[in-house]
């Protein structure tokens, strides 16, 4: 019983990560009808800067974020302003084509600048504290603090949404784009500062995928995919969906894997394709048409 | 006085469609001026011209003495022109006040809570003070027609352009649009007004034009347009083949 109570709760925190993946992903398709192929690859990206900043500066990897999650931000900002704008239209498919090689050019410039090499970020004695919840039941320092900062985060950005003028400026921009010109938005800036805010969110998440496991320039494409099926799961448009559909994924996955660690990745897998085929429109569905 | 906005000899064709033939147009400082027109005359093409929505294929338009032609809709409506919509165009997830708000601190460079008195005050003026916190998009035509109006007169325009405002109303609801209407023109907001409803438009405007075939084919005192040969052969035209 206790086994399997640790097994939900492992599946859990890292849904917490997963739902980081999502985050960036759902807001840029929400505010700008973008699907970010190299959103994975942008994680993985983020986890060499932390990497390099890490060893250069000698920092931890947490407080490395500081200077990774403004960095992926400006990357973002500059991203979109010189090259994604130019492929926004009617038509869905120049943005997917671009991110597509985009995510190619990624994964390749980073082989040639790091190597196919594994890496890792370092945290130190903090990878390996360790609370007991109770009789038998074990949670990582680690993960419990990746959690509860992609529950601060998801917070966050559904705050940011309702409360301040950027987030009105989002909902304007993803309602209706030319009525928003016209009330005075420069939607270009507004897409920017969206693609900032998703990289800042790709920057945290990178910096976990990165101290958690061993990473290395080809995994990026996986990362898109957990992103998407907890984004499916949750329902578009929906921040708190996110995070649902982010622990629903990680406890599938904490299952299948306990069942038989082949089965991993292919009880997330089964738990997406069996949430699509009931409720297509996701749990918590928030965006219409 | 110099015209506050004015479009000089612009045309505009959409594939074999001619929807604006040389056009020449000025409206005064002040000036309330109505336009009417056949459907596909090219009316509401001319608003999208003027806002910066569609890019005439010739032809400038000037706005207070610049030439605004090549100016992205947003910086036309921080100059101060605003637009309303024939079918509302709400942002339906946003609430009604959040709607104005947006319009108000983005269509003038504003911070968020420096508009919301104003805000507050506009709604009021437009009778949705009790919908604040409505979502939009669940609004009655009237009302939207109404937020219409409000998100535009928040960018605070020095001209307003107004699209069939009265198209879909009863005749009580029309008469107090027409009201409201004529209120922010006193406020002393120029307003080119579109509009099929004749007598709303003729209890409001200065001046009349007629738009058919992309060309203006008259204009001048709305009560002399109206019974003009040229207006009568086009209605009765009209007639004729509906």
């Amino acid at each position: 019983m206790t086994e399997w109570l640790n097994v939900i709760l492992q599946g859990v925190l890292i849904g917490g990560l997963y739902a980081m993946f999502a985050a960036g992903l759902s807001l840029i398709f929400g505010v700008m009808r973008l699907v970010n192929i190299a959103h994975g690859d942008l994680i993985v990206l983020a986890a060499y800067v932390a990497l390099m900043v890490t060893q250069t500066l000698g920092l931890d990897p947490l407080t490395s974020l500081l200077l990774v999650v403004p960095a992926m931000a400006l990357i973002g900002y500059a991203l979109q302003r010189l090259l994604l704008n130019r492929t926004l239209g009617d038509d869905l498919l120049p943005p997917l084509l671009v991110t597509f090689g985009l995510s190619i050019i990624i994964q390749n410039g980073l082989l040639e600048l790091f190597t196919a090499d594994s890496r890792k970020l370092q945290a130190g004695a903090i990878e390996v504290q360790t609370f007991q919840m109770m009789e038998g039941v074990w949670v990582g320092a680690l993960p419990l603090i990746q959690f509860i900062v992609a529950v601060a985060v998801i917070a966050g950005l559904q705050m940011l949404f309702y409360r301040t003028a950027l987030g009105r400026a989002f909902r304007a921009t993803s309602d209706d784009q030319a009525v928003a010109q016209l009330m005075g938005l420069d939607t270009r800036h507004v897409f920017a500062m969206a693609m900032a805010l998703s990289l800042a969110v790709v920057a945290i998440a990178g910096v976990f995928l990165a101290v958690r496991a061993n990473f290395d320039p080809s995994i990026g494409p996986a990362r898109l995919i957990f992103g998407f099926e907890a984004v499916i799961i949750g329902g578009l448009g929906s921040m708190w969906g996110t995070l649902a559909g982010g622990v629903i994924l990680g406890v599938s996955q904490a299952v299948g894997a306990q069942i038989d660690p082949g089965w991993q990745l292919l009880a997330g897998h089964l738990a997406f394709l069996a949430i699509l085929a009931v409720r297509p429109q996701g749990l918590f569905p928030k965006v219409s048409g | 006085m110099p015209p506050i906005l004015a479009l000089e000899n612009i045309s505009k064709r959409f594939g074999a469609v001619v929807v604006a033939d040389g056009i020449n147009l000025a409206l005064g400082d002040g000036e309330a001026l109505g336009i009417i027109g056949p459907n596909g005359a090219g009316k509401t093409t001319l608003f999208g011209i003027a806002t910066g929505t569609v890019s005439p294929d010739s032809g400038r338009v000037i706005f207070a003495g610049d030439d605004i032609t090549r100016l992205t809709p947003e910086r036309r409506c921080r100059l101060g022109l605003a637009r309303s919509f024939q079918i509302p165009q709400p942002f339906s997830g946003m609430t009604v006040f959040e709607n104005v708000v947006v319009a108000a601190a983005f269509g003038n460079g504003e911070r968020e809570a420096a508009v919301y008195d104003r805000c507050a005050e506009l709604l009021a003026r437009c009778g949705l003070a009790d919908k604040a916190n409505k979502q939009a998009g669940g609004l009655t035509l009237l009302d939207r027609k109404r937020l219409e109006l409000a998100r535009a007169l928040a960018t605070k325009p020095r001209v307003l352009l107004l699209d069939e405002v009265a198209g879909g109303l009863t005749e009580h609801e029309c008469a107090t649009l027409v009201a409201l209407i004529k209120e922010v023109r006193a406020g002393g907001i120029s307003i080119v007004w579109i509009e099929h409803v004749v007598h709303a438009l003729l209890a409001a405007v200065d001046r009349l034009a007629v738009l058919h075939g992309g060309k203006i084919i008259a204009e001048g005192d709305p009560r002399t347009v109206i019974h003009s040969p040229q207006v009568e052969e086009i209605y009765m035209g009209i007639a004729a083949d509906a």
